[in-house]
């Protein structure tokens, strides 16, 4: 996963939760496709509908905050959104986005420069993002590398086993 | 350079010989906790990674308490699962309607004494925060990184920077450690602390008790904190040794330690508060609300206030009342044990003579799982933790946030109002 390309898909709110990602009386599956249908229910029901595949969602400070349900993120990568851009992401949320393999920008401004249906691509390698509709550039700091391992082995289950795998060879 | 409480906790849960904030860190976890919301999804990486052992079957909580007793089949299913595969895996500490251990897991594990000061505590739940009152590192995480500690043990993480909360003076009457946190969470927002510890020092007359000390760090991630911890002292020892017979290490913070921030705060000046709608964050002085604010429904419960404590302070205003008729009380003791002992001490019948209904143990309307569920242009006034919109029911529905106290008050007035006011 180097370079992303997507439609920007934008909420303008901050503090967007979990609860309203996906509202707990969904709690009781953790069927991907299930999820997906109800993604961000809590805020506007039809937002599975409105979003296409590899769609970029665009979002304000803070978000992901609340709960620390993985179901959150489950849902969103279920129904198509290929990569979060957002002013600052709610830390569990974080955690559990990397461990999982959806992508998340951190804009330090930037992003409100965007509206829905601009296409927008991210070079995660060089650490840039691209608003090709409106010609914009924008460079992001690069996570720490801890976390670029993760996310280049694509979630933490598959950075075990890569570590373990290397510890083996070392060992041999 | 000294060394912060989460510092040094950190520190001693790693090979390394120093520590500082922003650096990462693989620390070994004394215990790890999932529930049956998140246990199940944890389970499905560990077998879709062929991982077939867990680090250690002693050091491994599951807790079947958000939709239990079963509220439908789906969670029926989802707790069959956990169940399944805690006897398969022989995990020590399981917990659920079976067998009479039903319990909300942030005041069952500190009940049984399954959680000391100096421990690492990582849960698929985001009030894993919980137990920093016991002078514990704790935090909350996801499915997937739960899975990875089951499988080894271990958990990666980043060292926060602490920020010391220092509470003193004298309290006002009806102020408890509820309306202390809340009063923070206004005063900071709900992303004033994330990604960092908050370090709390209790100088407050009379001082706080143990169970408003987890209140507070039960909250600490409303705003958006890593964990939250008390230091160590005679309070936090004798609810220790009163619930476990098992040695531990305590650690105090350097004299020397270094803090992003120092928050003081005078509860003096705070009277009981209430949170509006949809953020904790939205703090107000009860006294200060302009309007009558007219309540459908109280829920007293959840791992905020779910304690004995907290049934005896809601119970001491409603003794001799009744609810007004506009109105339905939900009370949930947090576990067996505190149901039991309620019944004992008499306060259920206070409970049940004011009009309110009792509910079994379970995290149940906090999360707008079940026992509570608001339908369009509802209110309630709960003693939980998160007020987001549509958090306890539908999304036309409101929650209020407040302590056991202001709850139990509201519930006999029909609108939200302080203690003092139903006393006059």
């Amino acid at each position: 996963m180097m370079i992303l390309r997507g439609r920007a898909y934008k909420i303008e709110r901050d503090n967007i939760n979990t609860d309203e990602i996906i509202p707990a009386r969904y709690l009781n599956v953790s069927e991907p496709e299930i999820l997906g249908k109800h993604c961000m229910e809590g805020l506007d029901s039809d937002f599975p509908k409105k979003v296409k595949k590899g769609d970029i969602l665009v979002v304000g400070k803070n978000f992901g905050c609340g709960s620390s349900r993985e179901h959150a993120v489950v849902a969103i990568k279920s129904c198509g959104i290929g990569a979060v851009i957002g002013e600052s992401f709610a830390r569990i949320f974080f955690r559990n986005a990397i461990n999982t393999g959806l992508p998340l920008v951190v804009s330090e401004g930037w992003s409100k420069e965007i509206s829905t249906g601009d296409i927008l691509e991210i070079n995660f390698e060089r650490g840039i993002v691209k608003n090709l509709s409106k010609k914009k550039k924008y460079n992001i700091t690069p996570f720490p590398k801890f976390i670029q391992e993760i996310i280049k082995s694509n979630g933490l289950m598959r950075y075990l086993k890569n570590v373990k795998r290397a510890k083996d060879i070392a060992a041999r | 350079m000294g060394y912060t409480l989460t510092e040094k906790l950190l520190l001693a849960h790693t090979k390394n010989k120093t520590i500082s904030p922003g650096e990462f860190i693989y620390a070994s976890v004394d215990l790890a906790l999932a529930n049956d919301i998140t246990a199940p999804i944890a389970i499905k990486v560990l077998k879709e990674n062929n991982i077939d052992k867990v680090f250690a079957a002693d050091k491994i909580a599951l807790v079947l308490d958000h939709f239990t007793p079963n509220k439908d089949i789906q969670s029926a299913e989802q707790c069959k699962l956990v169940a399944a595969f805690a006897k398969e895996k022989k995990i020590v500490h399981f917990f659920s309607p079976t067998g009479g251990n039903a319990g909300i897991e942030h005041i069952l594990l500190p009940e049984r004494g399954l959680v000391l000061p100096g421990y690492l505590v990582i849960g698929a739940d985001s009030h894993t925060c919980t137990y920093g009152a016991l002078t514990a590192f704790s935090t909350g995480v996801g499915s997937t990184d739960l899975a990875f500690v089951l499988a080894e043990g271990k958990i990666w993480l980043r060292v926060p920077k602490t920020i010391k909360v220092i509470f003193h003076g004298k309290r006002k009457k009806y102020v408890f450690g509820k309306d202390l946190i809340l009063y923070l969470i206004g005063k900071i927002g709900v992303d004033g602390a994330n990604y960092k510890s908050l370090e709390f020092y209790d100088k407050v007359t009379p001082p706080l008790c143990m169970e408003e000390r987890f209140t507070i760090c039960n909250m600490v991630i409303e705003c958006g904190a890593k964990n939250g911890l008390f230091p160590y002292d005679e309070i936090t020892e004798r609810f220790v040794k009163l619930h476990s017979k098992k040695k531990y290490k305590v650690y105090h913070s350097d004299k020397n330690a270094v803090y992003e921030d120092v928050i003081e705060i005078d509860v003096g000046g705070v009277s009981p508060q209430v949170a509006l709608p949809p953020l904790p964050s939205n703090s107000v002085s009860v006294d200060e609300l302009k309007e009558k604010i007219y309540i459908d429904q109280v829920v007293i419960g959840s791992c905020t206030n779910g304690w004995l404590y907290d049934l005896k302070i809601a119970a001491r205003i409603l003794v001799g009342r009744k609810i007004h008729p506009n109105v339905r009380l939900i009370v949930i003791p947090a576990t067996q044990e505190i149901y039991k002992q309620a019944l004992k001490e008499g306060i259920i019948e206070v409970f049940t003579n004011a009009g309110g209904i009792i509910s079994p143990p379970t995290c149940g309307p906090c999360l707008g799982g079940h026992m509570g569920i608001l339908a369009d242009g509802e209110r309630c006034l709960a003693t939980t933790n998160r007020n987001f919109v549509g958090r306890m029911g539908s999304t036309k529905s409101e929650v209020y946030l407040s302590s056991p106290a202001v709850a139990a008050a509201s519930a006999v007035a029909g609108y939200i109002v302080s203690p003092e006011e139903i006393r006059k």
